[in-house]
């Protein structure tokens, strides 16, 4: 049992500002059924379907610019 | 669904290093026959494994090895292990056209990578690492599988886990797997997903019981990170509810690690190399834990195999514009479909 072989998990929603490294993050919401989508850029939103989520997060970088 | 297309120019796993060696070795790789020999010095080559004259399979008897020669043993062509023709029967002069398409070899981590592409874009460093397979500090067990299912199907399976709980219950799966939330990371421009799972209080399964020692309920965490098209891996984190996280700098001496590594390589449109490897940090050479692990997973990776081949048969016949649902536990496996076919599509440009 050495080191960690995990990278942990991925952040967590009220964690740090989101850094533009080009990685969408998606959330799921503590408590509930939705999924909290976060572009790189920093804009979120809130969806109850992933495919709606992936339609919005990659149409955003363009449109949300 | 559609088939899933064959992503070009892309690095994927073949065989594994111990199935190679100096007797001719065949591989369907994306539809394309690889034959595979290692030198007398001890390289892996890789070349087409049909004979430029009438095809016949150079991995089939009575084609052999002599030195670095592959002798085709139909008519007796003769090829080097750069694919060069160097002998043709009852003439002198060697056709120009006389050269087997050879594709670029890299072994590393236990796996043998070939190049299915364009081989002046083969670049060895985009090679996605597995480091745990074949690293001082890990034992480590592994096989493959034939699928018979289209290499989407295999990456959807991976990348939701949730399935554990269902489809593999007595072995990984526990309750704890399908009811914890999981957050996902898209690098789109890198082709990685990730998609973790930490289970705080959970459930030890028998696979992870057996193999630990552990009696009492643990913390699981199951951090994926899938490098599209070929490589999966499954971080899994296990130790005994109470146990201190990592350390700040990685160290996590109270917890046990299992680097689970699938190495996913379409054999054709509707068949799958299913390569699997179970590396731990625990029980080294420990016989009879390697032994329980190999079984243990095997029979899992069996298990997604029926399910599969079923699933494949499946959507094969369903009608045009099948409308699938798809639910909060399929966020990770929609950005890996959605990764598969841009990869495609800018290899078939």
């Amino acid at each position: 049992m050495s080191a960690a072989g995990a990278p942990g998990a991925v952040g967590v929603p009220g964690g740090p500002a989101p850094v533009d490294d080009g990685v969408y993050r998606i959330h799921w919401v503590p408590g509930t059924d939705r999924l909290l989508a976060v572009c790189f850029c920093g804009e979120k939103r809130e969806f109850e379907d992933p495919v709606e989520l992936w339609d919005w997060l990659l149409a955003h970088p363009e449109h949300g610019a | 669904m559609t088939t899933t297309p064959f992503v070009r120019d892309q690095w994927y796993v073949a065989a594994y290093g111990y199935e190679v060696g100096r007797e001719l070795f065949s591989r369907t790789v994306c539809g394309e026959p690889v034959l595979l020999w290692r030198t007398e010095a001890g390289e892996v080559t890789g070349m087409s494994d049909r004979c430029v004259h009438r095809r016949f399979p150079l991995s089939q008897k009575p084609s052999h090895l002599v030195g670095d020669q592959v002798v085709c043993g139909y008519h007796g062509f003769t090829y080097g292990a750069d694919g060069a023709c160097v002998n043709v029967p009852g003439q002198r002069r060697i056709p120009r056209t006389a050269r087997l398409t050879s594709y670029p070899v890299v072994e590393q981590d236990s796996f043998v990578w070939v190049w299915i592409g364009d081989r002046e874009l083969a670049d060895e460093k985009l090679i996605p690492r597995a480091p745990w397979l074949d690293q001082p500090g890990y034992t480590t067990v592994s096989g493959m599988e034939p699928l018979a299912a289209r290499h989407g199907l295999l990456v959807d399976n991976l990348l939701d886990l949730s399935h554990e709980t269902y489809l593999h219950g007595g072995y990984i799966g526990t309750p704890e797997v399908a009811e914890t939330p999981i957050t996902t990371e898209v690098d789109e421009q890198a082709g990685i997903v990730r998609v973790s799972r930490h289970m705080e209080d959970a459930v030890c399964p028998p696979f992870y019981a057996e193999s630990t020692g552990i009696t009492g309920r643990i913390t699981r965490w199951q951090d994926i990170e899938y490098h599209a098209p070929c490589l999966y891996l499954l971080h899994s984190r296990i130790a005994p509810v109470g146990t201190p996280p990592p350390d700040a700098d990685g160290g996590d001496p109270d917890a046990f690690h299992v680097e689970v590594v699938y190495a996913i390589t379409p054999e054709t449109e509707n068949s799958t190399h299913d390569f699997w490897a179970v590396a731990r940090d625990f029980a080294l050479g420990d016989e009879k834990v390697s032994g329980f692990l190999h079984d243990n997973n095997r029979t899992v990776v069996l298990q997604d195999v029926v399910a599969l081949d079923v699933l494949e048969k499946a959507v094969a016949a369903e009608r045009d514009g099948y409308q699938e649902l798809s639910i909060n536990i399929d966020t990770g496996g929609l950005a890996a479909r959605r990764i598969l076919k841009r990869l495609a599509e800018e290899a078939a440009r």
